[in-house]
């Protein structure tokens, strides 16, 4: 039911949380859309014509005309396609959609990407402060069920990589910030998000992911620094 | 983002007339009961600030600090509690006042002092504890170009749109401001404060390159008109046009010409045209006084223990 009308194209790899959140607010309206995968690698002309600025996945495709930047391109989803909206109407509610998700793309990825790729004590600092983080997120889930109320909104689509990814880190990384008795409304959140059909059954497989953020962080820090010296 | 350490010292900054009423603003508030003109809010003025620049042109302890802004006479929500945090040096403040302004929204506007972050500032935004934050009938809204799309949102009915009608058209002004940003504003600063010549090089090409994707970006937005908005400010102007300031202060502060004619003539002649426009006129803070806080924070930095 891809109600906007004309021809939609999506640029991804398959491991990342950012190419996975627009294809889940592309099923969540039901929108047909062509994947393309990109070996990141070796990177297809079209995603350098496309994207040439950064040169990222995702890149949405719409009746030709390029959007990057997984938040831009979510937003534009929802303008198009109007059924099952993904921001709320309210001027003051879509301020805090957007607020939670510039907090996930600022705060929480930057801690986690420096407990990927730092060791000692700035990582040490880095996971404390991700633990913040998800103290921060905890409190604001307080009494709900999603971000969003009572079904996905923006934030949820946006900072769903913590349900799935960060417990990846956590394993990848040895470290550990989740903790269900400390951040108990931050675990059903993660629960509750990854039941719902469009995410469940639009994830990587676990594995595969496990394995290629070992491979990312062992190519950023060198093998020796990936092997859990501790229980 | 930006500290500060006192609203601009030239009193007749402060007492500068609305560049849409003409009518001059109003800097404190008579106390309902004694009478006495009192600053608005008390902790937005710490007095002690040592640094010889604020102190030698202070304003007196009873001035307020705070403005009451008439939106003048345009079409306003009557009646409605519109508050600013802000300083004067932040290009991300700037941005929230111009897209009021646009709107022709009365506010008033609470000035933050440098070193201190006020009761207000730490209720309304205790995840980041930044300026600027709204306070739009008693509800916090943070991060600037988050507010200014609150603004066009609730001040939707008010002519200019902020952002444009098309959603691809949006799109291309939500990218270009995150690249803004994300990469673009930061490379300005860099190019200033780099430790290292290597660094600083790199910074300065970054500047370059962001400028003449920038002037694509003009040329796709504009569609042959004045602003990326087209015939009025628009919401890339606001991100890109508030940070002027600052990419003047830096063309100072290196020797580089960033801005120029000859390299990207659409953006050079897009900011006069940005800095000239009414909604930003008496916002824009000068220069010299950039440049000197600049090199206050600077020298304040190399002193101090690393940030985290």
């Amino acid at each position: 039911m891809a109600s906007g009308g004309g021809e939609v194209k999506l640029f991804g790899m398959w491991a990342s949380p950012a190419v996975r959140r627009v294809e889940w607010a592309l099923k969540m309206k039901g929108i047909e859309y062509e994947y393309i995968e990109e070996d990141l690698s070796n990177k297809s002309a079209s995603l350098l014509a496309y994207n040439p600025i950064n040169k990222q996945v995702p890149v949405l495709l719409h009746n030709g005309k390029p959007i990057a930047e997984s938040l831009v391109i979510i937003e534009y989803i929802d303008e198009v396609w109007k059924h099952n909206p993904i921001l709320p109407e309210d001027p003051y509610e879509r301020t805090k959609a957007r607020f939670w998700s510039t907090y996930s793309e600022g705060k929480c990825r930057d801690a986690v990407g420096k407990g990927y790729f730092t060791e000692g004590e700035e990582k040490e600092n880095a996971i404390k402060y991700l633990e913040e983080t998800v103290r921060v997120l905890d409190e604001e889930l307080k009494g709900k069920k999603f971000f969003g109320g009572e079904n996905l909104g923006f934030s949820d689509l946006v900072l769903g990589w913590m349900a799935f990814w960060l417990p990846v880190a956590e394993e990848v990384a040895f470290f550990e910030v989740l903790d269900s008795k400390k951040f108990p409304w931050f675990a059903s959140w993660t629960d509750n998000f990854l039941e719902v059909p469009v995410i469940k059954e639009n994830l990587p497989p676990r594995d595969k992911t496990v394995e290629f953020f070992e491979n990312y962080r062992r190519q950023r820090l060198g093998a020796s620094k990936c092997i859990k010296t501790h229980a | 983002m930006m500290l500060s350490l006192a609203p601009p010292s030239n009193p007749s900054r402060s007492l500068a007339t609305n560049p849409r009423t003409k009518a001059p603003f109003q800097i404190a508030k008579t106390h309902p009961i004694s009478g006495l003109l009192l600053p608005i809010r008390s902790m937005h003025r710490e007095l002690k600030l040592s640094s010889s620049i604020t102190s030698e042109k202070r304003l007196p302890t009873a001035q307020a600090v705070s403005e009451r802004v008439e939106g003048g006479t345009r079409m306003t929500r009557g009646g409605e509690d519109v508050k600013l945090l802000g300083r004067w040096a932040s290009p991300l403040v700037m941005r929230t006042r111009t897209a009021l302004n646009l709107k022709g929204v009365d506010y008033e506007f609470l000035e933050e002092v440098f070193g201190v972050k006020s009761e207000l500032l730490l209720e309304s935004n205790p995840v980041y504890k930044k300026i600027p934050v709204l306070i739009h009938e008693g509800k916090p809204v943070c991060e600037s170009m988050i507010i200014v799309q609150y603004i066009d949102d609730v001040w939707a009915a008010t002519p200019p749109a902020i952002l444009p009608a098309d959603p691809y058209d949006r799109a291309l002004h939500r990218f270009w401001a995150h690249y803004v940003d994300d990469k673009w504003f930061p490379s300005v600063f860099a190019s200033s404060r780099a430790q290292t010549e290597e660094a600083r090089a790199e910074a300065v090409e970054q500047v370059f390159a962001g400028l003449k994707l920038l002037e694509e970006a003009f040329q796709k937005c504009s569609k042959g008109k004045g602003f990326f908005g087209g015939d009025t400010i628009g919401y890339l102007d606001i991100a890109l046009g508030c940070s002027l300031g600052w990419l003047k202060a830096t063309e100072k502060m290196t020797g580089i010409k960033f801005l120029d004619e000859a390299k990207t003539p659409l953006l050079a002649q897009w900011a006069e045209r940005f800095c000239a426009n009414d909604a930003v006129r008496g916002l824009m803070p000068e220069t010299d006084k950039l440049v000197e806080f600049a090199k206050m924070l600077q020298a304040k930095f190399k002193t101090a223990a690393p940030a985290k």
